[in-house]
C-alpha cells in the first residue's frame, strides 16, 4: 500500500500491480449554515486487493466520511476515485456497487426491522439482479452458515438477535454479492469485548477464504494492530501518517501518531503514560492554519502554524509517510 | 426579531395571494355567472345583448386577466358589489366579521379555560378515574359532529325546556345587553365544546411530559409545594406547545363558526359565506373567503410570535 | 408542532426491541403479535373494535331488513310522513314517508364508504408527497412543506363548500354525469381527500427523513439500490406503523367532513341517503320529529368516537413508551 501521491514515484517503491480502489486528492465539504465544514481534505490513498487498510483517528477526523466516499454514499467535493483503475461512470459505478459493500458500527440500525434475515442477506443480490430466486435462497443459506449462525436464523427477524449475531448477519449481507472490498465502519465498537474478538476472528477468516480487502475504520489501535496492514492516520480530515503496520506501531513518525499510541492501554503496563495531546480537537469549521495539528502538538515550531507540511517519507523509511515538518 | 416578523408577514402575504387566485378560480367554476342571473331576471335578452354584456363585464377574457383586474381593484379597497344584498361587499362584510369575532373569541376563551382546567387536572394522576372521565369527554368533543351538537342543544334548551333562545342575536323589541348575552350562550357553548376536546388532550399530554422533566422534579425535591410545582414550573413549559397548537387551530375554529352560525342563525361571516355561495353572490363569497383566510393567517402569525415570547431559547 | 403528544414518527419502530435483544435468541414472536397483545389490553380500543364491527353489521343489513319489512327506502309516501314507530317501520318514517331504519342503514353504507375511500385517496396523496419530500429533500421539500403548512392553517370548511358547489360541467364533464348520483358521491370523496392529506404528508416526511439516514437504508444505497427500490422496500414498510394510527384518525375526521357537507347540501344529495343529508331539514325535525334529528347524528358520533378510540388503542399498541 502506497498513497497515490506524486511523491510516490520519487520514493522508488514497487507499486502494487493494480489497486482495487484509488483515491486521489479527495475533498469533502458540507454546507453548515453560512460556513462550510471541511470533513476531508486532499486525501490520496489506495487499497490493494486482499489487504486491510485501517483508517485511524478520533471522532470527527473524517474517517467515516472517507469510508462513505469509498462505499459510494458520499460524492466528493473534489478529487477522484478510481475503481480497478477506472474512473466511475455509469457502468463502473454499477460494478463498484457490487464489489464494494459496507458494514456499520451500530448492529441495531444496520438491519431493517421489517425484513426477515433471509431477505436482508439476499438484498444486494436482489438489487444487483444476481441469480434466480432459488439461487439466491441457496446462497443465502450458505452465507448464514459461513458467518457462524444456524440456518433457522433465516426465517427470523433482526430483533430476535443479539448485537454480535446481528453484526454477523450484516457481514453475511455484505458478503452476498461476492465483493472485493468491504468498508467496515467501526464494526466492533458497539459490541462487548468478548464478542469483539469473535467478530474480529470471523473477519480474518473470511479475508483469507475469499481474498477480501477491508477498509477498516476504527479508533481502537489494539484492534487495528491485530487486523490491519497498512494503517492511515487521519486528523481533522487530513492524512497525518500512512505506513505499514510494524513501522507505524514500532517507530511512529508523526507526533500525532505517537500521541495516539501513548494513549493506548496496554497489557503489562500499570498506568497510561502521560497523555501527550492536550486540549480539544479544533472545529473542522475553522481548522488551524499551517499544519492543522500545531495547536496541540508538543513539537510545534513557528513554521508549523504557517506552512502546511506535505506527506513525505520519513528519513530512512521509504514506505512510511508522514505529514510533518519535524518527523521522527 | 424585526427580520423574523417581516419574513413571516411576507410568507403570509404570499399565501394570501396564492389563495386569492385559487379561490377566484374556484368561484369561477361555480354554477352560472353574473350574466346568467341577469338573463334569468330579464328573459327578453337577445344573444347579442348577452354577448355585449359579457364583454362589458369582461367575462369573455381569460381567467388570469380577469383575476388581475379584480386584484388591482381589490388592492385599492374595491371588492365590488354584493348581488344579494345590493350593497358594496365591505358594507355587508364588516358587521358580519365583527359578529364572528365576538363568537369565536368568546368560545375560544371558554374552551381555553375549560381545556386548561381539565387538562391539568387529568395530568396530575394519569390513568386515574378523573383522567379517564376527562379523556372520554375529550374524545367525545373531538368526535361529535358540530351541527348535530347544535341540534341537540336547540332541542334540549330551546324546544324542550324553553330556557334559551335558539336563533338570532337578540329578541325583537328587547335587544338589551342581557338579551344579547342570552342569545350568545348556546352558540358559544356549542362552538367551545367542539374545540375543547382537542385542546384538553394537548394540555394533558404536554403537562404529563413536563411533569416528568428534570427541572420539575428538582423543584419537587427542593420542597416546593405541589400547587406551585404544577402551576409555576410545569404549566409554563407546557404552555409553549399548547399555545402554538391552539393558535394554529383558528382555521378549524372558523369552520366550526360557520356551522354554528348557520345553525343558530347568527349573522356572522360563516353564515354570510354560506348564504353567498348558495345564492351565487360571487363577490361576497370571494371576499368573505379571503377575509377568513386572512384572519387565520394573522392568528398563525400571532402563534409564531407567542412561541418566541414563551420560549426564550428561540432567538427571534 | 405536535406539542407534547407522542409523535408516532419520533419513535423508532424497533426501539422496544433493544430490551429483548440481550437474551441470546429470544423466542420467535413477530412484532405484530406483540402489538396485538398490547392492543388487546387496551379496553377502549378493544371496545371500539366491537362497536365498529356491530356498526358494519348494522349498515350491511340494509338489504335484508328492507326485504323483511317489505319497504322501499327510496319511495316517497307523503301520506305517511313522520309516522311514529310501528311494526312496519320500527323507527318510524321520515319527512317523505320513507322507512327511517332502513335509510339509516343505507346512509351508513354511504357515510362509511366515503370515509374509507376519501381517507385512502388522501393518504395516498399524503404518502406520496411525504415520501418524495422527505427522501429527496432540498427545494422540493421546502416547496411541498410550505404548501402543506398553508393547507393546515386554512379554514377548510368554506373551501370544501366552494369545492362542493363547483359546476362539474365547467370542468368538461357531461351534464348527464355531473348531475348523477355517482358524481355526487365521487365529488365528496375527491374533495375531502384533497383537503385532508396534509397531516399524513407531514408525518410521512418526518419518518422518511429519519429513515433516510438509517444504516440499513445506507447499505442498500451502497449496494446500488435506487430510490424507487429503497422507498418500497425500506421506507414504506417502516413508515406503515405510525401511519396506521394517523390514517385511522383521518377516517374519523373525514366522516365528520362528509356529514357536515351533506348536511349543508353540498355533499351527498338526496335521494341517496347519508347520515349527513338525513339531517338536511333538521331545523324542521327538531319541532316535528325530534327523534329523527337524533338518530343520524348519534350514529355519526358513535362511529367517529369508536374510530378515534381505535386509533388511540393502535397508538398504544405501536408505541411501547406510551403510558396509560
Amino acid at each position: 500500500m502506497i498513497p497515490a501521491m506524486p511523491t510516490t514515484a520519487a520514493t522508488g517503491t514497487v507499486r502494487a500491480p493494480r489497486p482495487l480502489v484509488a483515491l486521489d486528492g479527495i475533498r469533502v465539504r458540507f454546507p453548515a449554515g453560512r460556513r462550510t465544514l471541511t470533513a476531508v481534505e486532499n486525501v490520496s490513498l489506495h487499497v490493494d486487493p486482499g489487504e486491510t487498510l485501517a483508517l485511524v483517528g478520533e471522532s470527527g477526523s473524517g474517517k467515516s466520511t472517507l469510508g462513505n466516499v469509498v462505499a459510494g454514499l458520499q460524492q466528493p467535493t473534489a478529487g477522484t476515485m478510481r475503481f480497478r483503475g477506472q474512473l466511475l461512470d455509469k457502468a463502473t459505478t454499477r460494478a463498484a456497487q457490487r464489489a464494494i459493500q459496507i458494514i456499520f458500527q451500530d448492529p441495531f440500525g444496520a438491519l431493517d426491522p421489517r425484513m426477515p434475515v433471509s431477505a436482508i442477506i439476499a438484498e444486494p443480490l436482489l438489487i444487483q439482479r444476481i441469480g434466480t430466486a432459488a439461487e439466491r435462497a441457496s446462497r443465502t443459506a450458505d452465507l448464514i452458515e459461513r458467518v457462524g449462525l444456524p440456518r433457522d436464523a433465516l426465517n427470523r427477524y433482526p430483533h430476535e438477535f443479539s448485537g454480535g449475531q446481528r453484526q454477523r448477519i450484516a457481514i453475511a449481507r455484505a458478503l452476498a454479492p461476492d465483493p472485493a472490498l468491504i468498508v467496515a465502519d467501526e464494526p466492533l465498537s458497539a459490541l462487548d469485548v468478548s464478542i469483539q474478538s469473535q467478530i474480529l476472528n470471523l473477519l480474518g477468516e473470511l479475508q483469507r477464504a475469499h481474498g477480501l480487502a477491508y477498509l477498516f475504520i476504527s479508533h481502537d489501535l489494539a484492534v487495528v494492530y491485530h487486523l490491519a496492514d497498512p494503517v492511515a492516520v487521519l486528523y481533522l480530515g487530513r492524512l497525518m501518517e500512512v505506513a505499514p503496520r510494524e513501522g507505524l506501531f514500532a517507530t511512529p513518525s508523526h507526533p500525532y501518531t505517537t500521541a495516539l499510541l501513548e494513549a493506548m492501554p496496554r497489557i503489562g503496563r500499570r498506568h497510561r503514560r502521560a497523555v501527550a495531546i492536550h486540549g480539544e480537537m479544533p472545529s473542522p469549521l475553522d481548522p488551524p492554519s499551517g499544519c492543522v495539528f500545531h495547536t496541540r502538538c508538543p513539537k510545534a515550531q513557528p513554521l508549523c502554524s504557517v506552512e502546511p507540511p506535505r506527506l513525505e517519507p520519513a528519513p530512512g523509511r521509504p514506505t512510511q509517510l508522514a505529514a510533518c515538518h519535524f518527523k521522527a | 426579531m424585526c427580520r423574523f416578523i417581516l419574513a413571516r408577514c411576507g410568507q403570509a402575504a404570499i399565501v394570501l395571494l396564492v389563495m386569492s387566485f385559487v379561490i377566484y378560480s374556484l368561484i369561477g367554476l361555480m354554477p352560472g355567472d353574473p350574466i346568467d342571473l341577469m338573463i334569468a331576471s330579464n328573459p327578453g335578452a337577445t344573444p347579442e345583448v348577452v354577448a355585449h354584456l359579457r364583454a362589458i363585464y369582461g367575462l369573455d377574457q381569460p381567467i388570469l386577466l380577469r383575476y388581475l383586474h379584480w386584484l388591482a381593484a381589490a388592492l385599492q379597497g374595491d371588492f365590488g358589489f354584493s348581488r344579494t344584498h345590493a350593497q358594496p361587499v365591505m358594507v355587508v362584510l364588516l358587521p358580519a366579521l365583527l359578529q364572528t369575532c365576538k363568537l369565536m373569541l368568546s368560545s375560544f376563551i371558554v374552551s381555553i379555560v375549560l381545556a386548561f382546567t381539565l387538562g391539568v387536572y387529568a395530568s396530575l394522576r394519569p390513568g386515574g378515574v378523573a383522567d379517564s372521565i376527562i379523556s372520554l369527554f375529550a374524545f367525545a368533543g373531538i368526535s361529535v359532529p358540530v351541527f348535530w351538537l347544535a341540534l341537540v342543544m336547540i332541542l334540549l334548551f330551546a324546544v324542550n325546556w324553553h330556557v334559551l333562545p335558539a336563533s338570532g342575536i337578540s329578541t325583537v323589541g328587547d335587544g338589551g345587553f342581557g338579551d344579547q348575552i342570552r342569545h350568545l350562550i348556546l352558540p358559544v357553548t356549542t362552538l367551545a365544546l367542539a374545540s375543547t376536546g382537542q385542546f384538553t388532550r394537548f394540555v394533558r399530554a404536554a403537562m404529563i411530559e413536563t411533569l416528568r422533566m428534570d427541572h420539575v422534579r428538582t423543584a419537587r425535591a427542593k420542597g416546593a409545594g405541589e400547587g406551585r410545582v404544577v402551576l409555576i414550573h410545569a404549566l409554563r413549559n407546557a404552555m409553549i406547545p399548547v399555545v402554538t397548537v391552539m393558535a394554529l387551530s383558528f382555521g378549524s375554529l372558523f369552520s366550526g363558526a360557520l356551522i354554528t352560525e348557520t345553525m343558530f342563525a347568527q349573522p356572522g361571516m360563516g353564515k354570510m359565506i354560506f348564504d353567498a355561495i348558495q345564492g351565487n353572490d360571487f363577490n361576497l363569497a370571494l371576499t368573505g373567503l379571503l377575509f377568513a383566510t386572512l384572519v387565520t393567517l394573522l392568528s398563525n402569525l400571532l402563534a409564531d410570535l407567542a412561541y418566541g415570547w414563551l420560549d426564550p431559547r428561540i432567538a427571534l | 408542532m405536535s406539542g407534547g403528544t407522542a409523535d408516532p414518527a419520533a419513535t423508532p419502530p424497533e426501539a422496544h426491541d433493544r430490551r429483548i435483544v440481550t437474551a441470546a435468541i429470544a423466542p420467535a414472536v413477530s412484532p405484530w403479535k406483540l402489538r396485538w397483545r398490547r392492543f388487546r389490553r387496551h379496553r377502549t380500543g378493544m371496545g371500539s373494535l366491537v362497536v365498529l364491527g356491530l356498526l358494519l353489521v348494522f349498515v350491511a343489513s340494509a338489504g335484508p331488513v328492507a326485504h323483511f319489512l317489505g319497504v322501499d327506502p327510496y319511495e316517497t309516501d307523503l301520506l305517511s310522513q313522520y309516522s311514529p314507530p310501528s311494526a312496519a317501520h320500527p323507527l318510524g318514517t321520515d319527512d317523505a314517508g320513507r322507512d327511517e331504519l332502513v335509510r339509516l342503514m343505507l346512509g351508513g353504507q354511504i357515510s362509511l364508504l366515503v370515509g374509507v375511500l376519501s381517507t385512502l385517496v388522501g393518504s395516498l396523496i399524503g404518502l406520496t408527497v411525504g415520501v418524495v419530500s422527505g427522501y429527496f429533500g432540498k427545494r422540493l421539500d421546502a416547496v411541498l412543506m410550505r404548501f402543506t403548512d398553508g393547507m393546515i392553517a386554512l379554514p377548510l370548511l368554506p373551501l370544501l363548500i366552494v369545492l362542493g358547489a363547483i359546476d362539474l360541467t365547467k370542468l368538461g364533464f357531461s351534464a348527464e354525469f355531473a348531475h348523477s348520483g355517482a358524481a355526487g358521491f365521487w365529488r365528496v370523496v375527491v374533495i375531502v381527500a384533497l383537503v385532508d392529506w396534509t397531516g399524513i404528508a407531514r408525518l410521512t416526511r418526518a419518518a422518511t427523513l429519519a429513515l433516510r439516514e438509517r444504516d440499513y437504508v445506507r447499505s442498500a444505497r451502497a449496494s446500488g439500490g435506487r430510490p424507487a427500490y429503497i422507498m418500497t422496500a425500506h421506507v414504506l414498510p417502516n413508515v406503515a406503523t405510525p401511519l396506521i394510527v394517523a390514517v385511522t384518525l383521518t377516517i374519523g375526521r373525514v366522516i365528520l367532513f362528509e356529514s357536515v357537507l351533506s348536511f349543508l347540501g353540498f355533499g351527498i344529495v338526496a335521494p341517496t341517503p347519508s347520515w349527513g343529508n338525513m339531517l338536511n331539514n333538521a331545523q324542521e325535525l327538531v319541532t316535528t320529529a325530534p327523534a329523527l334529528a337524533i338518530y343520524p347524528g348519534l350514529l355519526i358520533f358513535i362511529t367517529v368516537i369508536a374510530v378515534n378510540f381505535l386509533g388511540d388503542g393502535l397508538q398504544h399498541a405501536f408505541d411501547p413508551r406510551s403510558e396509560r
